[in-house]
């Protein structure tokens, strides 16, 4: 028996939303008595033995040409195998872009029990329960599994990291692979950059920005911040900012520490995206904006004048000119 | 090309988000449904523009849901598609109903399933992996782009931070999002063509329910926000420092 983490990587190393999901597995582990162990595929270039710190005791490894690109149907079926080995009874994964491909996919192949966007460890005696995120972060439902296996994929942002001492046994597990039926031709990153999902701080523009010509302070705020920048809708949809920056009920949904929105209103399906993040900063002209209602910290101001005074603020506080 | 769209229900997007029955049943009450806005505006949109493309493509639209699902498809129906089944069953248990769609798409043997990225109440974001995985077929997930090439399709997919173009061979499961197509609205010519395309109810097939909701809370409310004179921006950031601890 054991909890099984999907260690989730990209370019061959292991994504920071993966050793969330370690220090939740083997907290789980901890609670129903077992160990933690923990599956990657395809090509590595960190340390593994290192995951020990977040509770991991083992971890399989398959390396196969056919894993180096995410075919869901290929990896559901080397995860199932792993599974079967290690004799999982939860397998964990991170609610991210390469969650959401496979982790509902091998729930229907086990036939376990499966709730996306975990925000808490389950609980586990009696039953099995796990809240999860709904209505786009208005509200959490507890949902029971009623499964033998269960399987949780946990929101990025949402579980705290431990990093502690311990090192992982790494092997190599032998699968069987399928050939991939999807063929990866191209893969654009936006490069140098901070990806949103995974950014600790977000910089946020909107319509009160005028035109793409002004997002230069913006850029710098989140330079100054090491943060991702982003943008609401009718932004991305008047192409003044990409489309991979449109966050709310519609576009990505992002739980960072601070998101700083500025010249936003704050509209409810804007908020629907980015209410989980800790701190929430806005600056904004009305101070009718109902962005205010959400926010932690505020400046009724002209985003002129006051963006560029904070990026000043923060270079003093850092040490930095 | 016969594509099967998965269409589901959930509230308007400014819904009041409450729970009734100790907490266990969310208050319909006043609220308004819409198709959730995925299926809407990204699958079944660019499903009907590629019928525009090609004459010769077919698109059903599929629906697990009780009666009162049928304004919502009936919807669906005016904005373009050929066809509807209602599966009559009432469920928020993926695997359930996942498995009727997919009970749903055997009959049909359709060349693609389109489904959203999410609904929007219950995110399970699980649908298509499920499907894909009962019907054996590829799932790309998360799409923003999907073009057909003869009997493959290039789909642009979300990775974390970045995008990925990729082939596949048809059939496949794909999750649709942003980028793929723009929102359009109902015109009158298909509102009147919707009310006499076929909507056919079938009853659903025996299957597990693996989960269940057991109750549904809120998040506490947040303290109120606090007003940084715009004269002396330097005192946020020593808030966002000493006290928020979060720059
Ligand atoms: C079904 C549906 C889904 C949607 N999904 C999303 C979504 O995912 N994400 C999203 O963002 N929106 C979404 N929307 C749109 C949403 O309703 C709002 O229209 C949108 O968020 C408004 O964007 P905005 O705040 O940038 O612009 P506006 O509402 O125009 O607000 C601009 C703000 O800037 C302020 N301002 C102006 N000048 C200045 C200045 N000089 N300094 C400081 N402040 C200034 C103004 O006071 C105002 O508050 C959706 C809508 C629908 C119907
Ligand atoms: N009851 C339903 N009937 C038909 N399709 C559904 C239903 N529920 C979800 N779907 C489809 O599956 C997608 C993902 O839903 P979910 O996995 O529940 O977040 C939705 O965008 C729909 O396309």
């Amino acid at each position: 028996m054991s909890v099984l983490v999907y260690i989730d990587t990209a370019d061959g190393h292991v994504k920071k939303a993966s050793l969330e999901a370690m220090t939740y597995g083997s907290k789980i582990a901890e609670q129903i008595g077992t160990s933690a162990e923990a599956v990657v595929l395809g090509p590595v270039n960190d340390d593994l033995t290192s995951l020990g710190k977040y509770g991991i005791k083992k971890i399989y490894n398959v390396a196969n040409d056919s894993l180096n690109h995410l075919d869901a149907q290929v990896y559901t079926k080397v995860v199932a195998q792993v599974a079967d080995a290690a004799g999982a009874k939860v397998i964990v994964f991170s609610n991210n872009t390469n969650g959401k491909a496979i982790a509902p996919r091998l729930s229907a192949r086990l036939k376990a029990g499966f709730v996306s966007g975990a925000v808490a460890l389950p609980e586990t005696s009696p039953g099995f329960t796990v809240k999860k995120s709904v209505f786009s972060a208005k509200a959490f439902a507890n949902v029971s599994v009623n499964t033998d296996i269960k399987i949780i994929a946990l929101n990025p942002n949402a579980y705290q990291t431990i990093a502690t001492d311990g090192t992982a046994e790494v092997i190599s597990f032998n699968a069987n692979v399928d050939p991939p039926k999807v063929k990866v031709t191209n893969v654009t990153k936006a490069s140098g950059e901070v990806p949103l999902t995974e950014a600790e701080i977000v910089v946020s523009a909107g319509r009160g920005m005028k035109g793409p010509e002004n997002w230069g302070m913006v850029e710098e705020l989140a330079k100054t911040l090491h943060a991702a920048t982003a943008c609401s809708r009718p932004v991305a949809d008047a192409h003044w900012r990409p489309h991979n920056e449109h966050v709310g009920q519609t576009g990505i949904a992002i739980a960072p520490n601070l998101y700083i929105a500025i010249g936003i209103s704050g509209a409810i399906q804007h908020l629907a995206g980015v209410n989980r993040s800790k701190v929430i900063v806005v600056i904004n002209k009305d101070p009718e904006a109902p962005f205010f209602k959400a926010a932690d910290y505020g400046i009724v101001g002209d985003a002129f004048e006051v963006v560029p005074k904070f990026t000043e603020a923060i270079k003093k506080l850092k040490g930095v000119s | 090309m016969k594509i099967l769209v998965c269409i589901s229900k959930t509230p308007d997007t400014t819904a009041k988000i409450a729970f009734t029955d100790n907490n266990t049943k969310f208050d319909g009450n006043g609220v308004q449904w819409i198709i959730n806005p995925y299926d809407e505006w990204y699958s079944l949109v660019r499903a009907i523009e590629l019928k525009e493309a090609d004459a010769s493509v077919v698109i059903h639209l599929v629906t697990v849901g009780a009666a009162d699902a049928d304004p919502i498809i009936r919807k669906a129906l005016a904005l373009g598609g050929d066809e509807a089944i209602r599966v009559n069953a009432d469920s928020h248990d993926s695997y359930y109903v996942a498995s009727q769609i997919a009970e749903v798409a055997k009959q049909g043997s359709y060349d693609l399933v389109f489904t959203g990225k999410e609904t929007i109440d219950y995110n399970g974001s699980s649908i298509g992996g499920m499907l894909a995985e009962l019907l054996d077929l590829p799932y790309i997930a998360l799409a923003s782009k999907f073009e057909l090439a003869g009997t493959k399709a290039i789909v642009t997919r979300e990775i974390e931070g970045g995008e990925e173009t990729c082939e596949v061979a048809l059939p496949a499961v794909i999750s649709c999002q942003k980028g793929m197509a723009e929102a359009r609205i109902p015109n009158m010519r298909g509102i009147m063509a919707a009310r006499t395309k076929p909507l056919k109810v079938v009853e659903p097939v025996s299957a597990d329910s693996l989960t269940g909701i057991q109750s549904f809370s809120l998040p506490p409310a947040k303290a109120g926000v606090k007003l940084v004179d715009p004269e002396n921006v330097s005192e946020l950031v020593r808030l966002l420092h000493e006290e928020a601890k979060a720059i």
